[in-house]
């Protein structure tokens, strides 16, 4: 056995941790809030955003950074209007005593 | 700024997702869940901001994004939350595409030149994961807007023509995978694009639930699939969670109408051949009565059960009930809502809609909390549901919808229900629970029926 880790190893461990973890946490969400958790979990899949940031980032202007700035447009919307739209659910959600 | 330092700022912002996602056990802690999600995603792009160039570029992108994201957010009617959580899906399909595109365009920017083998099958996953999500959900946008009509679209061999595309797409990738070239990765990409289209078109417009959730997950895999190729482990959990999210919440949703996923993906229901069957319904006698019947029942029980579908949000009705609950509680009476997990048209709708009208959501319940209480209860109030509580589901075993979980509303002392007709469901099925001698319809536009009796409960 060679002694350095091919790094598709490491990001499947990764992987399978974050799966397990997903799994059981959103398990946990109550039915209630299965709306604002879409909603949030589209902000999160913004996360997009880092990678069309790496593909903007070279200094030299090519189509390799124009297709990352674009992508980094589209995912600011996702980023911003996820998490603010889930913000306006939440608060929405009161008990009785009003 | 060091790789490490870097990879370590991910690791907080990772887990600062996590318990955004945790906070939403409960709608006490959601809020400051949410906040955890905002400060995780602010470390991320701050984090990533510092080993970039073209600085003024990016924070300009970002400003225009982040600008409509936020008139869209304070603009949408909560109604229309399942098209505006299409329409971001499919964003974040095409991010992946041009990201992926970008990557192979120039790997030097990633750190990942020269492309190994693995790196290639990376890309071409994230990819096509990433087209098949964008238009997908663009179909899926245009279905739940109205703008395509909901019916679904069928054509003979569709699902043979849909697998052969499938295969070439899977060879052009291979061909890309050895050639390292733009060609078989444009035309594997060209194929996904039409895949999307083509798998989301013959689906139904009562299965978007179960379609929305589906694509919700696919835009995670697609910005995990991203990240296996950039080595960006920031991407893979994140991308991981939202991936699991849709998943689950697919599941529950097709457990709901008691279909398998892949029934719901092959299609072929809500709407064309139940709309057929409808003609034939017998007709039977029903009870029926006006607002003031139902006031006067209402007023004078101890406990009432209000079940609501979606027919409630489409007549505008939802703070018209609010304020008779409210009277009702004044009068003593104790009134609880009863949610079926199908209810709206995502998962979860009904609860936001009901939130929005002021209704406390410790008075709302799921199906699963409340069905064993009806059995005690005086009133069941049913308002624009239908399937949801076709006793049928439990007793007739030759019932298209048999075994499919429903509110037990028919276990209620007097159920009343809301309607503006006879006719049927999204399941194109006759309702038994209509003509039980204990039922009452009462006939009309549910917002006019429920003022209707508010003004009734004044006297």
């Amino acid at each position: 056995m060679s002694s350095a880790i091919d790094p598709v190893i490491i990001n499947l461990t990764v992987f399978v941790l974050a799966v397990v973890v997903g799994y059981h946490v959103v398990w946990n969400v109550t039915p209630a809030l299965h709306t604002p958790l879409m909603a949030v979990t589209n902000a999160i899949s913004g996360i997009i955003i880092v990678g069309a940031m790496l593909a903007a980032g070279p200094e030299q202007l090519d189509a390799g950074t124009v297709m990352g700035l674009i992508a980094v447009m589209l995912a600011a919307i996702n980023v911003f209007g996820g998490f603010l739209v889930t913000q306006r659910m939440l608060s929405m959600f009161k008990k009785k005593n009003k | 700024m060091s790789a490490n330092f870097v990879a370590l700022a991910y690791l907080i912002a990772a887990v600062l997702f996590i318990l955004a996602l945790k906070g939403l056990s409960s709608p006490v802690s959601a809020r400051r869940g949410n906040m955890f999600g905002i400060i995780g995603m602010t470390i991320a792009v701050l984090t990533t901001l510092t080993i970039t160039q073209n600085l003024i570029y990016i924070a300009l992108a970002i400003i225009v994004g982040g600008a409509i994201g936020a008139v869209v957010a304070r603009r949408i009617q909560m109604t229309a939350m399942p098209e505006l959580v299409a329409a971001m899906h499919s964003l974040v399909g095409l991010a992946a595409v041009l990201v992926a595109m970008s990557a192979f365009y120039n790997p030097v920017a990633y750190g990942i030149s020269p492309l190994h083998a693995s790196n290639l099958i990376e890309l071409f996953i994230g990819t096509f994961v990433g087209a098949i999500t964008f238009t997908g959900s663009i179909i899926a946008f245009g279905k739940l807007s109205g703008k395509l009509g909901s019916k679904p679209l069928h054509f003979a061999g569709q699902h043979w023509f849909n697998l052969f595309l499938g295969i070439v797409m899977i060879a052009f990738g291979i061909m890309f995978i050895f050639t390292q070239s733009w060609v078989p990765f444009l035309i594997m990409i060209a194929l996904a694009l039409s895949l999307g289209v083509l798998l989301i078109l013959p689906i139904g417009g009562a299965d978007m639930p179960v379609v929305v959730s589906m694509l919700n997950s696919y835009s995670g895999w697609a910005a995990a699939g991203i990240g296996f190729t950039l080595n960006n482990n920031m991407l893979i959990i994140a991308g991981s969670l939202v991936g699991s999210s849709g998943a689950i919440l697919s599941y529950i949703m097709c457990k709901a109408m008691n279909r398998s996923f892949f029934n719901v993906i092959l299609g072929g229901f809500g709407g064309g051949e139940g709309a057929v069957e409808a003609g034939k319904v017998e007709q039977r006698p029903v009870r029926s009565g006006s607002a003031d019947d139902a006031a006067f029942l209402m007023g004078n029980a101890n406990s009432v059960i209000i079940v609501p579908g979606y027919g409630l949000a489409v007549a505008r009705a939802q703070h018209a009930i609010n304020e008779m609950a409210d009277h009702l509680i004044k009068n003593g009476v104790k009134v609880r809502y009863a949610i079926h997990p199908v209810a709206g048209r995502m998962p979860g709708h009904m609860n936001v809609l009901l939130a929005e009208a002021e209704v406390p959501y410790d008075q709302v319940f799921e199906m699963d909390e409340i069905n064993n209480e009806f059995a005690d209860t005086d009133v069941v109030l049913v308002i624009g549901a239908n399937d949801v509580v076709n006793p049928a589901a439990k007793t007739d075993p030759n019932s298209p919808i048999y075994g499919m979980p429903i509110i037990e509303a028919h276990k209620a002392r007097t159920v009343m229900v809301v309607k503006r007709s006879m006719a049927v469901g999204y399941a194109g099925l006759d309702n038994d629970l209509f003509y039980l001698d204990k039922t009452m319809m009462v006939f009309g536009d549910a917002k006019k029926v429920v003022e209707d009796i508010i003004k009734a409960l004044q006297h």
